[in-house]
């Protein structure tokens, strides 16, 4: 359902304005959003002043100097801090990306702002629940399904067939394409997303794979394939380069094709 | 989905509140407003088309109407919103028919260029009519 503000309990409040470093020269604001669920009230924003000269080139490097450094009751996720595992997604000037690939010098404006991926429930800081999400990515079957007996070695795929691979495989479930889309803001509920659906076709379209028809019946749905508007948020902020926009509308076509 | 749950305690991330918008999301809200403004243009085409049939009378009063700057400025919003719902829904045609287009750089560009061409439109049609 369409809702353009904050429920009252999501109203973010200004919060604490740590002090500038002294003797710092190259100076720069993150305005980052925090929630405590023991401390419980509403959300607010903390804003840190770094001395840049001292700090990584990363936004994680800036979280992780604002953790050691100036206060470390900062919560988010982080792992490979090299744009593979996607726990570190979350809002950063804006837009939804992995802080361990963006550069804060990438980042427009004077003060940048992180806050978690948009529109979804808050446990900590800048970690949401991806819950829903990831039952999203189950429903999607994203694994092959065949009739035919297993062949005695591997499934064979010819490098052609490999080739429509690229650009699905890649998807790391960083969750920022998703969230960054209103039709998922407003229908996250029953509307795949863009990740869930970017990996529905990566396996309509692989030759080894048996259920397409199936597959194709599952996203038969107004909500599931087609509440996208092709709004473009997704292929504009996935921190992968990856197009979901195009994929979904290769599967509109699958489905169009099947029936003509 | 739990964040939308009355009963979650848990906060909403913010979403439209900090968002930075690309040119894309303008245009595909833009086409959906500019949409609906187009149902309410066919009414007024229907005003247009009752009263030209109801006699001189009538057709002098909706005249009026359409000549008053609160007119003239609804004729001016209808005749953007017909030419940016156009150029929007070709592209719309094509990223459908041959799929292409989807490319961000790309679907930006376009969407700069619909508006371009709505407004550019607009004030040509405007000044030579």
């Amino acid at each position: 359902m369409v809702e353009l503000t904050l429920p009252k309990n999501s109203k973010i409040g200004k919060g604490k304005v740590w002090p500038k470093p002294e003797g710092a020269t190259n100076l720069r604001a993150f305005k980052v959003y925090r929630y405590s669920p023991e401390a419980g009230g509403n959300p607010r924003w903390d804003t840190y002043w770094l001395d840049m000269d001292k700090c990584g080139p990363m936004v994680l490097d800036v979280l992780l100097y604002i953790k050691n450094k100036i206060d470390p009751t900062l919560a988010f996720r982080r792992s490979c801090r090299e744009g593979i595992c996607g726990s570190c997604a979350m809002n950063i000037g804006g837009n939804n990306t992995i802080a361990c690939t963006k550069g804060w010098d990438e980042v427009a404006g004077n003060t940048i702002s992180i806050a978690p991926l948009p529109h979804l429930p808050v446990v900590r800081d800048l970690i949401p629940d991806l819950t829903n999400f990831y039952a999203q990515h189950a429903y999607v079957q994203p694994y092959l399904k065949t009739d035919t007996p297993e062949p005695e070695k591997e499934w064979q795929q010819s490098p052609e067939d490999r080739d429509e691979l690229d650009g699905m495989y890649e998807c790391i479930l960083c969750a920022s394409c998703s969230t960054s889309c209103p039709s998922y803001w407003w229908n996250g509920d029953k509307y795949l997303g863009p990740a869930a659906l970017l990996q529905a076709y990566r396996w309509l379209i692989d030759s080894r794979d048996e259920a397409t028809g199936e597959r194709l019946d599952d996203l038969e749905d107004p909500f599931k394939l087609y509440r996208c508007h092709t709004i473009m948020n997704c292929a504009q902020v996935c921190p992968k380069g990856l197009n979901p926009a195009k994929a979904i509308a290769k599967i509109k076509h699958m489905m169009v094709e099947r029936v003509v | 989905m739990a964040g939308i749950d009355i009963t979650d305690k848990r906060p909403l991330s913010p979403h439209l509140q900090n968002w930075r918008w690309h040119a894309t999301m303008y245009g595909s809200i833009f086409h959906r407003v500019t949409g609906v403004g187009l149902y309410g243009g066919a009414l007024l085409i229907c005003a247009w088309l009752v009263a030209l049939s109801s006699g001189p009378e009538a057709y002098a009063i909706i005249d009026l109407i359409l000549a008053s700057p609160f007119g003239q400025l609804v004729m001016l919003l209808w005749l953007a919103a017909t030419l940016y719902h156009l150029a929007n829904g070709v592209r719309h045609l094509i990223w459908d028919g041959p799929g292409i287009g989807f490319d961000p750089r790309t679907a930006s560009l376009w969407s700069v260029c619909n508006f371009a061409f709505a407004v550019l439109g607009t004030a040509a049609i405007w000044f030579l009519s």
